[in-house]
């Protein structure tokens, strides 16, 4: 005799209340694609990797040995040493959070500056829509890395005006803001402030898009008819619903803009001695690759695989997170 | 449409005399004169190179007689570190060599790129397709000054199959031309791939299809011209891409190019060899910028040029 059953079959009534959001299908469809998950746990271990070796790795990454000199990987330097006798894996997991901090940092002014420059031309449109969006179109023209490249020569130079500002506003933090190991730093600051300054230009597009598409819709109107202000509406109504192109464009910005850095580095104008970067570490690399080819393939390995993962991840959340594929699927 | 490409045309004469202004005050107001050097000068051999090159003068009469040198005469000066050699002559000759490789590596990314997103986007998420889409993104993510000395290890100085400095004869062009289109082809292999998938779906190319054009026609005649609009965008962006590359290409295989003349002439404070790299630079890409939007027009009717 069958048994009878009494108990209603399980449902998660409060899933089903939730639906779907953007969020969670994107999230869904984002742990699909397996290359893009590896890439985003890959990007997680190379940061814990940045900022937990150098604390524990017992080398200094500015500590010097010159009887050692350019030795092999070995048990005791995992990575070899490079021409001054410095553990290399204190230096690229060093140079690491350079690079990280330089790619994020960057993005987050180019992040800050585009979004309200798109946000407000898209809400406001019209004429200073036209005219905020032509001075992005004369942008664009523009060689910015020549210009960044002169002004880093002409005005980040040592008791330069921009080093002197540097020094006033660390005045109050440090002991002493004239010490000159605190003028790498000040170069690695104009490099963030730099690098943020001209990558803002496609975010700007890419923001005014979404907001001209989402001013139209009936939520704007009914912030505005309870008397939000225009710029709590950009801000506050606006902006966080275009968040989907704005982090996928973003995630893509991080690896462009490391890559800059490292493109500056290899000049001799982005991160300087003692301080690494991982595009200083292969700029060094490439120069004796062919005697001590392991100072080129660490740091040139790992500024590769976060830049491959960044991409692939990048890729990943746009396909996620992008409406026009969401209709087909 | 002639009346458009004059209006752009035109439109590039404040921003170029924009671009010459700034140029022209930051180099002269940052800390730093072209005769500093690390020996002591006398006071008067220093004060006897500054009236020579004029740079004694007030600032805004320097200015006054460098545009007036330039727009007149077209003449950017002497250079300040080559003595006996002028800004015009450093230019006149490392220019073509520079625009010779940046030319030959634009037409070589296009050439790699467009194929490789075509066939990505025929056959999609294939194994042809994921092959050519990896391979475009170690494209992108490998720096070219990786990319150089690898190759240059492998296949200069390890096989012996090609030299690895110079300009001089078709072979030495292939390494640096390849290095310098690598990432550009990378990113139009991407780029093509997106605008076809984009243009395959849509309702023009299902007519198409359905009035039995061929496969073949379908793809060249009906989708390619919509499908490459994105890399037709792409080249203002792309050019400077290369052009800033080739600032790496040059130095790592020695070849006689103006970017190699441009950091350095910055390091030394040259100014007015600054000036003319720079407005070198400027004026390529913004013309170019300028043919590219022109082209965009032409290609996309939906876009109107006024």
């Amino acid at each position: 005799m069958a048994e009878i059953r009494t108990e209603a079959p399980a449902v998660d009534l409060e899933r089903l209340e939730r639906g779907a959001s953007l969020w969670s299908d994107a999230w869904r469809r984002l742990r699909k694609n397996r290359v893009a998950v590896a890439s985003g746990v890959l990007i997680v271990l190379m940061i814990i990797a940045c900022v937990v070796v150098p604390a524990f790795s017992g080398y200094d990454y500015a500590q010097t040995n010159l009887e050692l000199g350019p030795t092999p990987p070995s048990k005791a330097h995992w990575m070899g040493t490079d021409f001054h006798g410095r553990d290399l894996m204190a230096r690229v997991f060093f140079g690491g959070r350079v690079s990280f901090s330089v790619g994020i940092i960057a993005t987050l002014m180019s992040f800050a500056i585009g979004a309200s420059w798109g946000g407000i031309a898209g809400y406001f449109g019209g004429r200073i829509d036209a005219i905020m969006m032509r001075i992005v179109d004369v942008l664009y023209t523009f060689p910015f890395l020549i210009f960044v490249i002169l002004l880093q020569v002409f005005f980040a130079g040592k008791d330069g005006t921009l080093h002197n500002l540097f020094k006033t506003i660390l005045g109050p933090f440090v002991a002493d803001a004239n010490d000159p190991k605190w003028f790498p730093i000040f170069q690695i600051c104009f490099v963030f402030a730099a690098l943020g300054c001209i990558s803002w230009l496609t975010m700007a597009r890419i923001v005014r898009g979404q907001v001209i598409a989402l001013r139209a819709q009936p939520f704007v109107e009914a912030a505005r008819s309870v008397g939000v202000g225009h710029m709590a509406i950009v801000f506050r109504h606006l902006l966080p619903n275009a968040l989907g192109p704005i982090i996928v464009y973003a995630t893509l910005t991080v690896p462009e803009v490391m890559l800059t850095e490292a493109f500056l580095s290899f000049l001799g104008l982005g991160t300087q001695e003692p301080l690494s970067s991982w595009g200083q570490l292969t700029a060094l690399g490439a120069e004796a690759m062919a005697v001590y080819p392991w100072i080129l393939l660490f740091p040139a390995l790992m500024l590769a695989i976060t830049l491959f993962s960044l991409n692939f991840l990048g890729d990943g959340l746009r396909d996620a997170l992008d409406p026009r594929i969401r209709k087909e699927q | 449409m002639t009346s458009y490409i004059v209006k752009r045309l035109l439109g590039l004469i404040p921003t170029l005399f924009l671009v010459v202004t700034v140029v022209f005050f930051l180099v002269r107001l940052a800390p730093g004169g072209p005769f500093d050097s690390e020996r002591a000068v006398p006071p008067e051999a220093l004060a006897a190179l500054n009236a020579k090159y004029r740079l004694s003068d007030p600032l805004f009469k320097q200015y006054k007689d460098f545009l007036a040198d330039l727009f007149l005469r077209g003449d950017f000066g002497p250079c300040f570190k080559y003595p006996g050699r002028t800004v015009n002559e450093v230019i006149a000759e490392s220019l073509p060599v520079s625009m010779q490789l940046g030319l030959l590596a634009l037409v070589f990314a296009l050439l790699i790129g467009i194929p490789a997103g075509m066939i990505g986007a025929m056959r999609q998420n294939t194994v042809a397709d994921h092959a050519a889409m990896s391979v475009a993104m170690v494209g992108i993510s490998i720096p070219r000054f990786v990319l150089a000395p690898i190759l240059i290890l492998s296949l200069g100085l390890g096989l012996y199959i090609l030299p690895v400095a110079r300009w001089e004869t078709w072979r030495h062009m292939l390494l640096p031309v390849f290095c310098g289109a690598l990432p550009t082809a990378a990113y139009v292999a991407r780029l093509t791939r997106a605008g076809m998938l984009d243009v395959i779906r849509s309702d023009f190319i299902l007519t198409a299809r359905a009035k039995g054009v061929s496969e073949r026609n379908v793809i060249l005649k009906h989708a390619m011209r919509g499908g490459l609009l994105p890399v037709v965008s792409f080249l203002g962006p792309g050019f400077s891409g290369l052009l800033v590359g080739s600032l790496v290409i040059e130095r790592i295989f020695d070849i006689p190019g103006m970017g190699r003349y441009f950091v350095e002439a910055a390091l030394n404070r040259d100014y007015n060899l600054v000036m003319g790299v720079t407005l070198v630079y400027g004026t390529l890409l913004m013309t170019l910028n300028a043919v590219v939007d022109v082209a965009y027009g032409w290609l996309d009717p939906r876009v109107k040029l006024e």
